[in-house]
């Protein structure tokens, strides 16, 4: 009997609203079993349950769950404390929250340790210490005293996951591990956590939205949507041949179409930023002395055609986001030019600087803080229009102009007068587009402007950004850490690490014929979807 | 007659007006009227709410005062001369200030509380409790309390029927409890026209030392307490908004120097600074007699200066709280885009930053008032609070030291005091718990 975790029937219910409906599934010895959705499926709920670590106001209407033939829900709580963290173990998607930050990590390692296997304190030193090995935290012995905030992100899951291996568990219940991971060190998780798989025959129930990482980690697939499970089969054979049409779209939208586009004539440049330099100082003591300078971005040139998209791509920290608020004149430029139709933007004034604020606009990454939200739709979009003075003076033609803004991206007319609490995250980008496209600017810059979304809303928030540039020719710069994404939306793309740009160029050479060693590095990291 | 302005008076009238127009504002946002609507749900919130109207109404009823032209008595001036001003609420309760008693008497006595020594007309010395002079021996209380609440109840009926009529015919349903309000309502006027119309034939809550009526006393104190707890917060407030708003939007040297202001000013025990600027104004209006007409107008001006010192000394914590917000609300996208649409920083402010805000800043203004409710009592007790004539429950509560020490003991004045400073402090304080819960946005899930 090699079958670790069964799950049968499951249904979950809040105040009569289904939120599980008979989810059923099964996972093996040594198996990775992927669970994929897009938020709000169900997939942490159904983990959680298997936990039983249910908010009290859900319910388990019908089902059960077997953790190697014993059900879960017949045991009491204080069996299933054992099973908890011993036989199933959990990692999360913030490993920031998910340490206590007054404990050194060697200590958290150590009280999982001491309070399942009841084992001597030297063991148990010794214990972590491996533990660490294996998990491949350099230098173990020392990291042992080591607080959580004096480690990075991918060091931080390292000791999660060390932390749910100490009691060498059945099955490893892993939510969302390398979301809020980059790339690089995403990659180099999940070859972790595959290598321990091996080497321990783990079972593990893989939660993502992520389907290129399912691709590369899954032995088995589970599409889940609104509560139920809609697909389910080997991972090879759910890529090559989805069955339901919701599986087929999602792969659809998860894969990047390229598009042929015209290339070849040289258009007028747009934007040029040459050599520019943005550095934060350092200030300290009781007199604010500048003791030195943080190089948020550093010497960078780079320029965007007219009409046409440049990606920016680099990893959390690199210093893209910075370059964007100085093209919009939001932070100091230390050095260097930011040219905007040949116009020097960092000569200029504040008041010199108003007719360009019309041609340069934003979108924003979270679209939840992006909108005030103590101001209707309406007001929101209509800001603007009323400062940089565009369009009619006249209220009404305002109006008018809005239902036709909101109707451009796919709103409806009278989500004008709605408040942004009403929408969804995909709704909100869209008004966050239709803002910035009030004032008719000729640059937009795109601050990660769909890490938040869902993998279908992405796609269409693409496709729209796409559409716009088709009509009214505007340009943008693309700023992401999704590689994936890269393809479908830019014309060139320039690379950054640590606040210089490594490599730029047109996307079929960048991609395809990478230069620079951490161009490859990066491309080799993305999980990739099977062609 | 003429009509006397007091400085506190023309505050509370223009606080008043001002949030009037404030509740006209804020009706045509849906958003916060849903919010207030959703306040008002529940039944504990309406019922402090109504008992707070009480309160704020014999506040203003204690703020319109009058003076009114003595008879003229053989004077050749031609000047017209006037007596000590007057509240309408004194104009109501003439016969309690008039009925003063020699002592001490208990709740309903009709002797006096202590007995003393006389001489009867056969010249035989004995001791023995004196009969009121404004109580009548032959009162029945017990029909007249049942003619007293009969009446109340067709006031507060009446009262009530006319809201009832007008919610019909504006013709909204609304779950907001009624019930509870009407209930509410209807014990607070039986109540007062109970304690009223008694008032005429005893003391209904005794009367202290020098033989003055306590419940006039209790009814008057409202005033003083309801308006430290809300003046005080209008003069704080523009200050912790401008400074908390400045310092979090602008850093530089502005958060620098506004941060160190208020670590300074919260690093000195508040009692210290309180009783430093009480007693200099003491002496300056020592020294200027000539100020004031009236005894009225001095302690008024008093109030005012404490309400003022009380002000200054409690900005800090709101400034600091908003600080704290603005510098994390700036950091917002929303702001990011405002500022790339070229609006200007007040635009920012009073658009995208004070919106955001007002939650902590109502929340606080609830909260504080109870506080500085309390604060009167205890700086009165201390004696750097009001002017000792003027009539306050710190005040009442200082006199009562002594009551307590005696054989037997006084307890009515003390205790006065204290339920109607704590019915006030608790509705206050049950009110304020409620909009926390409502308009904070770390309460929803």
């Amino acid at each position: 009997m090699n079958s670790i975790l069964r799950v049968k029937d499951l249904s979950l219910i809040i105040e009569r609203e289904r939120l599980l409906n008979s989810v059923s599934f099964e996972i093996k010895r040594g198996e990775i079993f992927a669970l994929v959705g897009e938020s709000g499926s169900g997939k942490s709920l159904t983990s959680l349950a298997i936990m039983r670590l249910l908010p009290d106001v859900i319910s388990v209407s019908s089902g059960d769950i077997k953790l190697k033939n014993r059900s879960l829900f017949a045991l009491p709580e204080s069996q299933m404390q054992k099973i908890r963290g011993k036989s199933i173990a959990m990692i999360f998607q913030e490993p920031m929250s998910a340490l206590n930050p007054v404990m050194t990590v060697g200590e958290q390692v150590a009280e999982v340790i001491k309070l399942h296997l009841g084992l001597k304190k030297d063991d148990i030193k010794k214990k972590v210490i491996s533990l660490f090995e294996e998990v491949a935290l350099k230098d173990p012995e020392e990291r042992y005293n080591w607080y959580p905030h004096q480690l990075s992100g991918g060091q931080k899951q390292r000791v999660m996951i060390a932390i749910a291996l100490a009691c060498e568990p059945d099955l490893l219940i892993a939510d969302e591990p390398t979301t809020a991971l980059d790339v690089t060190i995403q990659a180099q998780v999940l070859t972790l956590l595959k290598k321990i798989r091996e080497h321990r025959d783990l079972s593990i129930l893989f939660i993502t939205h992520d389907m290129a990482v399912v691709s590369q980690m899954a032995d088995r697939v589970a599409v889940m949507r609104q509560g139920e499970i809609l697909e389910q089969a080997d991972c090879k054979v759910f890529f090559n041949d989805p069955q339901h049409p919701y599986t087929q779209s999602l792969l659809r939208d998860a894969m990047a179409t390229k598009e042929e586009r015209e290339t070849g004539e040289e258009r007028d440049r747009l934007l040029e930023v040459e050599d520019l330099k943005v550095y934060f100082p350092i200030k300290k003591g009781f007199f604010q002395r500048t003791v030195g300078h943080v190089k948020a971005v550093d010497s960078v040139t780079l320029s965007i055609p007219r009409g046409k998209t440049l990606a920016l791509v680099g990893e959390s920290g690199s210093g893209k986001s910075t370059i964007g608020q100085a093209i919009l004149s939001l932070v100091p430029i230390t050095e260097g030019t930011v040219k905007f139709e040949n116009q020097d933007l960092g000569r200029l004034s504040q008041i010199e600087l108003k007719p360009y604020r019309r041609k340069i606009q934003i979108i924003f990454q979270d679209p939840f803080s992006a909108l005030n939200p103590r101001m209707t739709i309406g007001d929101i979009i209509r800001e603007g229009m009323v400062s940089l003075g565009v369009g009619s003076k006249e209220r009404a033609s305002q109006d008018e102009h809005i239902r036709e803004l909101l109707l451009k991206v796919d709103l409806e007319a009278e989500h004008a007068y709605r408040y942004p609490h009403e929408f969804s995250g995909g709704q909100r980008q869209r008004i966050g587009i239709a803002r910035a496209l009030a004032v008719e600017p000729e640059l937009i810059i795109c601050d990660e402007p769909t890490s938040a979304l869902d993998v279908t809303v992405r796609s269409q928030v693409l496709k729209l950004l796409k559409k716009l540039q088709q009509e009214s020719g505007v340009s943008y710069l693309f700023i992401t850490h999704d590689l994936s994404i890269v393809p479908i939306i830019a014309d060139e793309v320039a690379v950054m690490k640590e606040g210089k740009i490594v490599e730029q160029g047109s996307i079929e050479n960048v991609m395809k014929n990478p230069q620079h060693e951490y161009t490859q590095k990066l491309l080799k990291s993305a999980p990739k979807l099977p062609k | 007659m003429k009509l006397a302005l007091l400085w506190t008076d023309i505050m509370v009238w223009f606080l008043v007006i001002s949030l009037l127009v404030w509740s006209r504002v804020i009706a045509r946002s849906p958003q916060v009227k849903k919010q207030w609507h959703t306040i008002f749900k529940s039944s504990i919130a309406m019922a402090s709410a109504i008992i707070l109207l009480f309160y704020l109404l014999f506040t203003l009823l204690d703020s319109i005062h009058l003076r009114f032209a003595t008879l003229p008595t053989e004077t050749k001036s031609e000047q017209v001369q006037y007596g000590e001003i007057v509240s309408l609420l004194d104009l109501l309760f003439t016969h309690n200030i008039e009925s003063t008693e020699r002592t001490y008497s208990a709740p309903f006595a009709t002797h006096e509380y202590a007995s003393s020594i006389v001489v009867d007309e056969n010249g035989v010395t004995k001791q023995e409790n004196l009969p009121l002079k404004h109580v009548s021996d032959g009162n029945n209380i017990v029909s007249e309390s049942i003619f007293a609440i009969f009446i109340g109840l067709i006031i507060g009926g009446s009262l009530i029927f006319v809201h009832m009529v007008w919610r019909k015919k504006r013709g909204f349903k609304s779950e907001l409890p009624w019930r509870t309000a009407y209930l509410t309502l209807l014990f607070l006027v039986v109540t007062f026209t109970w304690f009223y119309m008694l008032s005429y034939h005893y003391h209904v809550l005794g009367t202290d030392k020098v033989g003055g009526d306590v419940l006039y006393q209790s009814l008057k104190s409202i005033r003083t307490g309801v308006l430290i707890g809300i003046l005080t917060t209008l003069i704080m407030l523009p200050v912790a908004i401008i400074l908390g708003v400045s310092a979090g939007l602008f850093g530089g040297w502005v958060d620098d120097v506004i941060q160190y202001l208020y670590t300074t000013l919260s690093s000195i025990p508040g009692v210290l600074l309180i009783a430093a600027g009480v007693l200099s104004m003491q002496v300056m209006m020592d020294n200027n007699p000539g100020w004031f007409e009236t005894t009225l107008e001095r302690s008024d001006l008093r109030l005012l200066f404490l309400i003022m010192i009380l002000g200054i000394t409690s900005w800090t914590g709101l400034c600091r709280l908003l600080r704290a917000e603005t510098l994390k609300i700036s950091q917002i996208e929303f702001v990011t885009a405002a500022k790339a649409f070229g609006v200007g920083k007040l635009t920012i402010i009073r658009r995208h930053i004070i919106p955001n805000l007002m939650h902590i800043i109502l929340i606080s203004v609830v909260l504080d008032f109870s506080g500085l409710v309390l604060a009167e009592a205890v700086l009165s007790y201390v004696g750097v609070g009001v002017d000792p004539t003027m009539h306050s429950w710190g005040n009442m509560i200082n006199q009562a030291r002594l009551e307590m020490a005696r054989e037997p003991m006084v307890w009515w004045s003390l205790f006065s005091a204290f339920i109607f400073m704590f019915i006030l402090v608790l509705a206050a304080n049950l009110l304020s718990d409620r909009i926390q819960t409502v308009l904070d946005p770390r309460n929803k899930s």
